[in-house]
C-alpha cells in the first residue's frame, strides 16, 4: 500500500510526500497537528494540514530567523521568541552565550509537547535554564511591555489560524514599544510565489514598514515551503540589517552552521526583482502571468 | 428586582418549522414558473458564485408549502409562534424591513393622528419618522445626562410620572431600552406606571435581544409587562441583517389583527425568505443555546473592560455607573469606552481602529465610543482590539481636552415633527437658520439620534454643537442637502 500526504500550495497546485507512517494526530483546541514519518524528509510537523517543518531541512528556517539579526545586534541579552511551539528558534538562540534570557509564548501547549516527543532534535533545549515558557496569545502578553527586549521573533504559522493576530499592526506596533530603543524584530514573513502568500507577504510589509524606520526583506531557499523560497523581515528602529552586520564579531564566535555564513547575509538581503515589486507595489506575479493568458485567449 | 428564570419554554424549542419547510422545498427540486426570475439561482450565474447556491436555492417566493408573511397560516405563523414562546410574548410578527419597521407599527399601532406619545428626546430617528407617519405628538422627557461621561441616559422614574401627570390624555410612552450605550432604565416601574394611567408601554428594545436567553442581563421588555417590543434579532442575536420581530404583550392580544394591518401598510409583499428563515434559526439557536452563549460575551466584556481600563487613559465603564435611577441598570454586553482623559474624540478612536486596524467598531461620539459584542465574538477579535487600543495610547494619547460638551441637547419644541415636515419649507445655510423651526433631522450617524427633529428650533445650542461634532470628525446626515451645509426650514 501506498501512503501519501499532500500539501496544497495554492488549489491548483499540491506537493506530495510518500509516508511511512502517522505517528501523530490529534486537535489540540487550537489546531489540527500531525506528525508524520516520511521517506525523503525524515519527520514533518503538520499543523492544520500545512508543513511546519522537516527534519531534513528545518535548519534552514532556523538559522534563517535566528543567526540573521544575532549577527547585527552587538549585544542580545534578553529575547522574546512569539509561536516557534518546535522549539527550534529556542534551539538556535541558546547556541549564543550572550543571551541571558529567552521567553517564549506559544499559545498552544500542545504544539511543544509534540515536538518534545516527536521531535527530539529540534526541541532539544526545552530546558536550558535561561528559558521561560508561557502558554498564551502572543498579542496579549506583548502587549504589556515597554522597552524590554532586544530581540523579538515572530515564528508564526500562517495569518490563518492560531497565528492571525501576529500579523496585524497592532501587533507589530506593540512589539515595537517592547523592544529596547536598540531591539530588532524578525518575523515569518510568508512567501512571494504563490497569490495568497504574497498578498500576506505584501500586506505585513505595508504594515511594518508603516511602524519601523528600518524596514527590510530577505529570503532563504526552503524546499518544503511553497516554491521553496520563502520570506523573513527584519526590522529595527537602530539597525541596518546590512550596513550593521559585523562579521568578525559573529565568526569569533564560532557557531557552526549549515546554511548561514555571514557573506550569504548580505546577499539574503538582495531581493529578485518581482519580489521588490511586489513588496513595494503589491505587484503579484500571478496577475502579470493571468493577464498574459487572458490576452491569449481573447474573450475570456 | 427579582431575576426572572429564563429559558423555560412552553413548547418544543428544537423545533424550527420554518426552516424544515424550507430545507424539504429543496428536496422536492421544484419546477419554478413564478418569482423571482432567477430561479434557485440559474438565471444569475455571477451572483449564485458570489452567494452560493445553497443560498439562492431558497430565494424563493411566498407558496404554500411555505406560508406567507402577509396572511400566516402555516409554518410562518408555527414559526412566530415559537418566538413568542422563547421571548415570553403572547404572540410575535416576524419582520423583514428591520426593526424600523417595528418601531413604526408599535407607534402607529397606538397613536392616531393627535394623540400624544410620552419619549424620550434622544431616540433612534426611526421613532421621529414614526411620529411623522401618526401624525402623533411628542411629549419629550428629558433624559438625565450623566456629566462625567457627556452621555445621556435612561428616562427618571420621576421625569416619567410628572409627564404623565401634565399630560395624562397621553395615549402611550415609548421606553428605549437599553440605549446604545447599554443603559437601562426602571423598565418594571415605567410599566406599572404607564398602565396605572391607562397609557400602553411601548419598548425599543432594537439593542436587548440577549436580555431575553440570559439571568445576568437587565429585566427585557416582555418580563417587565410592556405591551409591545422592538426585539433586533439581527443586532445581537445573529440573524441577517434587517431581520426583526415586534413582540406584543396580552395587553394588546386583542389588537393583534389591527397591529398586522398597520405592519402590512409598509411592509413589503415579497418578503426574503433568507430573511425569515434566519430569524426562525436564530430563535431555536438562542432558545436552545442562549444562556451558554450570553455567558460567554459577558466574559469577553468583562475581560475587555479590565485590560482596556488597566492600559490606563480609557475608562471602559460599566455595571459601576448605576445609579438606581436613571442610569438604572447596564448591559454587560456593551463596551462603551470614555476617550476624554486620551485627548482624543471617541470618533477620533473610531477612525484610528478603522483605517489603521481593520477594526470596525459600532459608533465614536465625541467623548466615547462603543464595540457591541455578541453571538459571533472570539478571543482573537477582543484581544486585538485591546492591543490596538494600547497602541493608541501610545502613539495617540495626549493631555485631555477641557471643554466637555454635552452630549445632550434639550430640543425647543415649536410644533409637531408631522407639522414641521409637510409644512412649506425652505433651504437655509446652517449659519443663518438661526431662530427658525426645523423642517427635517439632522443626526450624527452613528449612533443616529437627531441633534435637530423636524419641529424644533434652531437654537445657538444645537448649531453649537453640530459645528463641534463636525470639527471632532462625526459625519453628518439626516438633511435633503446630501452635504449637510444646508438645513430645510419651515416657512411661518
Amino acid at each position: 500500500m501506498e501512503l501519501w500526504f499532500s500539501e496544497y500550495h495554492s488549489a491548483d497546485m499540491k506537493i506530495s510526500f510518500r509516508v511511512r507512517r502517522q505517528l501523530f494526530s490529534r486537535h489540540s483546541g487550537f489546531q489540527e497537528i500531525q506528525v508524520l514519518d516520511t521517506e525523503e524528509y525524515g519527520r514533518v510537523l503538520v499543523m492544520d494540514g500545512f508543513i511546519m517543518l522537516t527534519e531534513k531541512d528545518e535548519f534552514i528556517y532556523h538559522e534563517m530567523i535566528t543567526h540573521v539579526p544575532m549577527a547585527v545586534h552587538p549585544a542580545v541579552r534578553k529575547a522574546l521568541v512569539i509561536g516557534g511551539g518546535d522549539g527550534g528558534t529556542v534551539r538556535e538562540l541558546c547556541r549564543y552565550p550572550e543571551i541571558e534570557d529567552i521567553v517564549m509564548v506559544e499559545i498552544d501547549p500542545m504544539a511543544v509537547e509534540v515536538s518534545r516527543r516527536y521531535l527530539p532534535t529540534v526541541s532539544l533545549s526545552f530546558d536550558d535554564p535561561r528559558l521561560t515558557l508561557i502558554h498564551e496569545d502572543g498579542l496579549r502578553y506583548v502587549r504589556r511591555y515597554h522597552d524590554v527586549f532586544d530581540l523579538i521573533i515572530v515564528d508564526s504559522t500562517d495569518p490563518f489560524g492560531p497565528g492571525e493576530s501576529l500579523f496585524t499592526r497592532e501587533f507589530y506596533s506593540n512589539c515595537r514599544h517592547a523592544l529596547k530603543e536598540d531591539g530588532i524584530l524578525v518575523n515569518q514573513h510568508e512567501g512571494p510565489y504563490f497569490r495568497e502568500d504574497a498578498e500576506e507577504a505584501a500586506a505585513i510589509y505595508r504594515k511594518t514598514s508603516a511602524i519601523f524606520p528600518i524596514a527590510a526583506v530577505y529570503q532563504a531557499h526552503i524546499p518544503t515551503y511553497p516554491a521553496g523560497h520563502w520570506l523573513f523581515g527584519f526590522m529595527s528602529s537602530r539597525y541596518h540589517p546590512v550596513r550593521d552586520l559585523d562579521p568578525e564579531r559573529w565568526e569569533k564566535l564560532g557557531i557552526e552552521t549549515r546554511y548561514y555564513n555571514t557573506a550569504l547575509h548580505a546577499g539574503a538581503f538582495a531581493l529578485p526583482t518581482y519580489v521588490r515589486r511586489l513588496l513595494e507595489k503589491g505587484e503579484i506575479l500571478d496577475t502579470v502571468f493571468r493577464q498574459a493568458a487572458i490576452e491569449d485567449n481573447g474573450d475570456e | 428586582m427579582s431575576k426572572p428564570i429564563r429559558g423555560r419554554y412552553a413548547l418544543d424549542q428544537k423545533q424550527a418549522p420554518l426552516y424544515e419547510a424550507l430545507v424539504e422545498f429543496r428536496k422536492r427540486r421544484m419546477v419554478s414558473f413564478d418569482v423571482p426570475g432567477h430561479k434557485q439561482g440559474r438565471g444569475n450565474e455571477e451572483l449564485t458564485a458570489f452567494l452560493g447556491k445553497q443560498c439562492l436555492s431558497v430565494d424563493v417566493n411566498a407558496m404554500k408549502m411555505l406560508d406567507s408573511l402577509i396572511h400566516p397560516s402555516g409554518v410562518i405563523a408555527d414559526a412566530q409562534q415559537l418566538a413568542a414562546d422563547a421571548f415570553g410574548a403572547d404572540s410575535c410578527f416576524f419582520l423583514v424591513n428591520g426593526t424600523t419597521s417595528a418601531v413604526q407599527a408599535m407607534i402607529l399601532s397606538s397613536c392616531s393622528p393627535g394623540d400624544k406619545i410620552i419619549m424620550p428626546r434622544n431616540v433612534h430617528r426611526s421613532a421621529i419618522n414614526a411620529l411623522i407617519l401618526s401624525r402623533a405628538v411628542p411629549v419629550y422627557v428629558n433624559p438625565s445626562v450623566n456629566q462625567k461621561l457627556g452621555i445621556p441616559l435612561g428616562m427618571a422614574v420621576e421625569d416619567v410620572a410628572s409627564a404623565i401627570g401634565a399630560h395624562p390624555d397621553a395615549k402611550a410612552i415609548l421606553v428605549n431600552n437599553p440605549t446604545y450605550y447599554g443603559v437601562c432604565a426602571d423598565l418594571k416601574t415605567l410599566v406599572e406606571l404607564g398602565h396605572a394611567s391607562g397609557m400602553r408601554v411601548l419598548v425599543d428594545e432594537a439593542h436587548g435581544t440577549h436580555f431575553y436567553f440570559s439571568e445576568e442581563l437587565p429585566l427585557s421588555g416582555m418580563e417587565a409587562g410592556a405591551d409591545m417590543s422592538a426585539v433586533s434579532l439581527h443586532k445581537t442575536g445573529g440573524s441577517l441583517t434587517q431581520s426583526s420581530l415586534l413582540l406584543l404583550g396580552q395587553g394588546v392580544r386583542n389588537e393583534r389583527g389591527y397591529i398586522g394591518q398597520i405592519i402590512n401598510l409598509t411592509q413589503t409583499t415579497s418578503a426574503s425568505y433568507l430573511l425569515l428563515a434566519s430569524l426562525d434559526i436564530t430563535r431555536r439557536n438562542l432558545a436552545l443555546r442562549g444562556r451558554s452563549i450570553y455567558r460567554r460575551v459577558i466574559d469577553y466584556a468583562d475581560y475587555a473592560r479590565n485590560e482596556i481600563n488597566a492600559i490606563g487613559g480609557f475608562d471602559a465603564f460599566g455595571a459601576e455607573k448605576c445609579d438606581g435611577r436613571a442610569f438604572f441598570a447596564f448591559d454587560t454586553c456593551k463596551l462603551p469606552v470614555h476617550t476624554r482623559a486620551m485627548g482624543l474624540s471617541g470618533v477620533e478612536v473610531y477612525d484610528l481602529l478603522r483605517d489603521d486596524y481593520d477594526i470596525q467598531i459600532e459608533f465614536g461620539d465625541l467623548h466615547n465610543f462603543l464595540a457591541i459584542l455578541s453571538v459571533g465574538d472570539r478571543p482573537v477579535g477582543i484581544e486585538r482590539l485591546i492591543a490596538a487600543l494600547a497602541d493608541i495610547r501610545f502613539t495617540h494619547g495626549c493631555e485631555p481636552a477641557s471643554d466637555l460638551v454635552s452630549e445632550y441637547i434639550t430640543p425647543c419644541v415649536a410644533m409637531t415633527p408631522a407639522e414641521a415636515f409637510y409644512s412649506s419649507s425652505e433651504s437655509l445655510p446652517f449659519e443663518t437658520s438661526l431662530g427658525r423651526i426645523a423642517a427635517e433631522s439632522v443626526m450624527c450617524y452613528p449612533p443616529g439620534i437627531p441633534i435637530l427633529a423636524p419641529g424644533e428650533c434652531v437654537t445657538q445650542e444645537a448649531l453649537e454643537y453640530i459645528r463641534y461634532a463636525r470639527e471632532m470628525g462625526s459625519r453628518m446626515t439626516g438633511t435633503e442637502d446630501p452635504a449637510v451645509e444646508h438645513l430645510q426650514v419651515v416657512i411661518e
